[in-house]
């Protein structure tokens, strides 16, 4: 990975370029040049890499001149808000809606649910959130349209979930990051119902005399649950990794939009730093997904398999 | 649906919550971001107005880039080698502590010498020695006459001696060692997100119009444009042309435009004898055309620059007819704007020798200037309307510049013809006849950006004594018969100066700058 990821922005471009001022003669170019270490043959510079990597060390950012790690940290908070924001939508949303169209799929209002889920997937985001601009910002007044507010600190988390203008900043970008994700899960959800209602368990359930509460949410809602942790984890590294578009729409100050700027003015360091930390960030959600697994189905508990 | 429930009152709060902004504060949408507030650390432009509010340099230029006293309050060559700089008395900075000479000597230390800089202030202070005279008294001496030093002076920040000359990037990031003699001071730095400054009631100079300022970067366009509907910020930089026309419409804003120092033009390939993207009708090699100045000069003649300006730029730049608009230090009265001519061009390509003409690329950058990919396109067609047939090959300016700079095998700029644009950092004509038109010359620090590698000897020696006649208006003479000369000859091919748009809530405008910042100061009520 860090191999691909080095030489392939290597082939790309020159930084030097987009660094130095325009007045700069040839003399300052070369020093700049050699100030970045990019004289060096490329493979010294990737073995520079790889010793540094070795002992935490991702490189310094070319245009911030700090550490590439503590500046891809620095921006981290901002996304991880947005995202579990955003996540916390779509679970919220997502199951009840996807529950209803699929406990009731004949309703008028299950077939209203199903078509704007239709609307959620399709719409592209960018568009999406100037719209919502337009309208709650622009239009009604109601909610600010750029920026993260102000932060406070609780139980050790900085964030601007613990303040009211923070919460009315936060509130556009985690819906429009939401969007496609609600409608994925209530597509997911309803699926799930459909099918599992048929299931001879819940039929015996239901020949229980048990409620119809109980049914759904203690032996329906864990059995479907599975398809829709899998893709929700995944989902959820790609809302951390790559919520490119709507951090640059809202001003958002998070790692996504330093990722597509640092691509743009070829930061190298902080792109690759960035891309080596979500490879190890999808690696350690992926294990938190098999973990909850192993919580909503017994079956899968490697432990109990072996006795 | 209980979530949707629980949503409403939440909104509502929030509405009654949101604080109206008070007319003390200004909260300004940039199109760019700074990357420090260490105002030496990255010589680029939205660096410089950030740094402009928090600390003053000796000498300070105004909208149109004329030279203004700031920390010093005048200056004077004393001989040929050496400038006395008197400082203003009185001044403290933020911090409490009193400026003097000292500061002075420090700041001019530090500048070129900051670790990790991408882009040193080294380029304005090769050659130049400062020395203190006494506590508000400096003298900078070099080798040999220096006429444009007061323009190269006012680029540098003074910072403080106590609190900023040994201190790192780090200590401005983190504001411990931003702290300037400026109108503002700085409350609060959040990379990627704000950068907040209050009024310094102890400012040497008028007071300071606002009580507290925000820059907020937005960098989408249409970002930008809804939060200034919105009234999320009171002015914003760098108005997309596209929105120009509906905000100019619009009752709550004000526009404000002026000229900038940045001139967008072409250059060509005059080096080479075989030019590798200059190919016959046949598409066979041929000797290089665009040596010809006939042939410069025809391309030059087949452009409608009115066409330009009027549908590609709508209208917002001006037509260009030398390296800077009027109005700056060293340009000609006499050059004009060339004027569109197919039949003229026809006939200077005939009588040079290509009556069927040949096959041209231009390239050009698709995300550095206004409009750039655009340009390029209809100048293709243009070309190719009057017999040029002419490609068009546009790339990100991480691409381009590379390549146009020093692309091929040999180091050597790799294209043709090129889209480029030029600011005149110092605001008078030396900055880009040093730079765009001198003959490429590595060891004396010329034609860095001089991709076609243009060269007259009589242009030189124009622009070199130029550089050492301290006498105004003698060197205003040479620097416009240096610019006659070249533009005569076709070094380069203007086409418009860059015009730049505010756009401001009703009751705000912008003093438009040349430079292209954005300083708080300049925004004043209507």
């Amino acid at each position: 990975m860090s191999v691909l990821v080095f030489f392939g922005l290597n082939i790309i471009g020159d930084p030097v370029y987009m660094l130095v001022s325009p007045d700069a003669d040839q003399e300052d170019i070369d020093r700049v040049i050699r100030n970045l270490g990019l004289d060096r043959p490329i493979l010294e510079q990737y073995v520079l890499f790889v010793k540094g990597a070795l002992q935490g060390d991702l490189g310094n950012s070319f245009i911030f001149g700090e550490s590439a790690l503590g500046l891809i940290s620095r921006h981290m908070g901002a996304t991880l808000e947005l995202a579990f924001t955003a996540l916390f939508l779509a679970i919220a949303i997502g199951i009840p809606l996807g529950l209803y169209a699929g406990l009731y799929p004949n309703r008028m209002s299950s077939r209203v649910i199903m078509t704007s889920s239709i609307l959620g997937f399709s719409l592209p985001t960018f568009w999406v959130g100037l719209m919502m601009i337009l309208i709650f910002s622009v239009q009604l007044g109601w909610l600010p349209s750029t920026g993260r507010g102000d932060t406070a600190t609780f139980l050790g988390i900085t964030s601007s979930i613990f303040t009211l203008n923070g919460l009315s900043h936060l509130i556009l970008p985690a819906a429009n990051l939401a969007l496609l994700k609600v409608s994925l899960v209530i597509r997911l959800t309803r699926a799930g119902t459909r099918e599992g209602m048929q299931q001879d368990y819940i039929k015996f359930a239901r020949a229980k005399g048990l409620s119809t509460t109980r049914v759904v949410g203690v032996h329906l809602l864990k059995n479907i649950l599975i398809p829709i942790v899998t893709v929700l984890g995944l989902e959820f590294g790609s809302l951390i990794a790559f919520s490119v578009v709507t951090e640059t729409i809202f001003a958002w100050p998070g790692m996504g939009r330093l990722l597509i700027e640092s691509i743009l003015q070829l930061d190298r360091p902080v792109v690759v730093a960035y891309l080596m930390i979500i490879v190890a960030l999808f690696v350690v959600i992926n294990l938190l997904v098999d973990v909850v697994y192993s919580i909503l189905d017994p079956r899968v508990r490697l432990k109990e398999q072996g006795k | 649906m209980p979530n949707v429930k629980l949503l409403t009152p939440l909104i509502a709060g929030i509405v009654t919550a949101a604080t109206m902004a008070t007319a003390q504060d200004l909260r300004l949408g940039m199109s760019s971001e700074a990357t420090s507030l260490d105002p030496y650390f990255h010589n680029l432009g939205p660096n410089n107005a950030i740094a402009r509010n928090i600390f003053d340099n000796l000498v300070l230029q105004n909208e149109v880039q004329s030279l203004t006293p700031g920390l010093a309050v005048s200056w004077a060559p004393i001989n040929e080698t050496t400038w006395e700089f008197k400082l203003r008395e009185g001044v403290t900075f933020q911090d409490g502590s009193a400026f003097n000479a000292d500061d002075v000597v420090c700041s001019f230390k530090r500048a070129p010498d900051v670790p990790n800089s991408p882009s040193s202030f080294g380029t304005y202070l090769k050659g130049k020695t400062v020395t203190k005279v006494d506590d508000f008294t400096v003298h900078f001496t070099t080798e040999g006459p220096y006429p444009t030093m007061v323009n190269d002076i006012s680029t540098i920040a003074i910072v403080s001696n106590e609190s900023g000359c040994d201190a790192t990037t780090k200590d401005y990031n983190h504001g411990d060692a931003a702290i300037g003699t400026g109108p503002y001071s700085l409350v609060e730095y959040v990379p990627g997100d704000r950068i907040v400054m209050k009024r310094n009631d102890n400012y040497w100079g008028p007071k300071p119009r606002w009580e507290t300022v925000t820059y907020k970067p937005i960098k989408s366009g249409p970002a930008r444009v809804a939060a200034l509907l919105a009234g999320d910020v009171d002015i914003i930089s760098g108005v997309p042309t596209v929105d120009i026309a509906h905000l100019r419409e619009n009752e709550t804003i004000t526009l404000s435009q002026g000229s900038s120092n940045r001139v967008i033009y072409l250059h060509l390939d005059q080096f080479r004898e075989k030019s590798p993207f200059v190919k016959g009708n046949d598409g066979g090699e041929i000797k290089n055309p665009l040596i010809d100045q006939r042939v410069r000069l025809a391309i030059s003649k087949m452009i409608n620059r009115e066409a330009i300006v009027e549908r590609v730029m709508e209208g917002v730049a001006t037509q260009a007819g030398q390296l800077l608009p009027e109005g700056f230090f060293g340009v000609s009265s006499k050059l004009e704007v060339m004027a569109y001519d197919p039949d003229g061009a026809k006939a200077l390509l005939a009588e040079a020798g290509y009556p069927d003409g040949f096959k041209l690329t231009i390239h050009g950058p698709n995300d550095r200037y206004i409009n750039d990919a655009k340009i390029a396109e209809v100048i293709a067609q243009m070309l190719s309307a009057n017999g040029i047939t002419t490609a068009v090959d546009t790339m990100p300016r991480s691409v381009y510049f590379k390549r146009a700079s020093a692309g091929s095998p040999e180091g050597l700029p790799e294209f043709s013809l090129v889209l480029v644009g030029w600011g005149a950092g110092s605001g008078e004509a030396s900055s880009p006849l040093k730079s765009l038109i001198r003959t490429y010359d590595k060891d004396r620090g010329f034609g860095a950006s001089n991709r076609g590698r243009y060269s007259n000897p009589e242009v030189d020696a124009l622009i070199d004594k130029a550089l050492v006649t301290n006498d105004d208006a003698a060197r205003e003479a040479l620097l416009a018969k240096a610019t006659e000369v070249a533009i005569g000859d076709v070094a380069i091919i203007p086409l418009h100066y860059q015009v730049n748009t505010w756009a401001a809530r009703k009751g705000l405008k912008y003093i438009a700058r040349s430079d292209e910042y954005t300083l708080a100061d300049g925004v004043v009520p209507e």
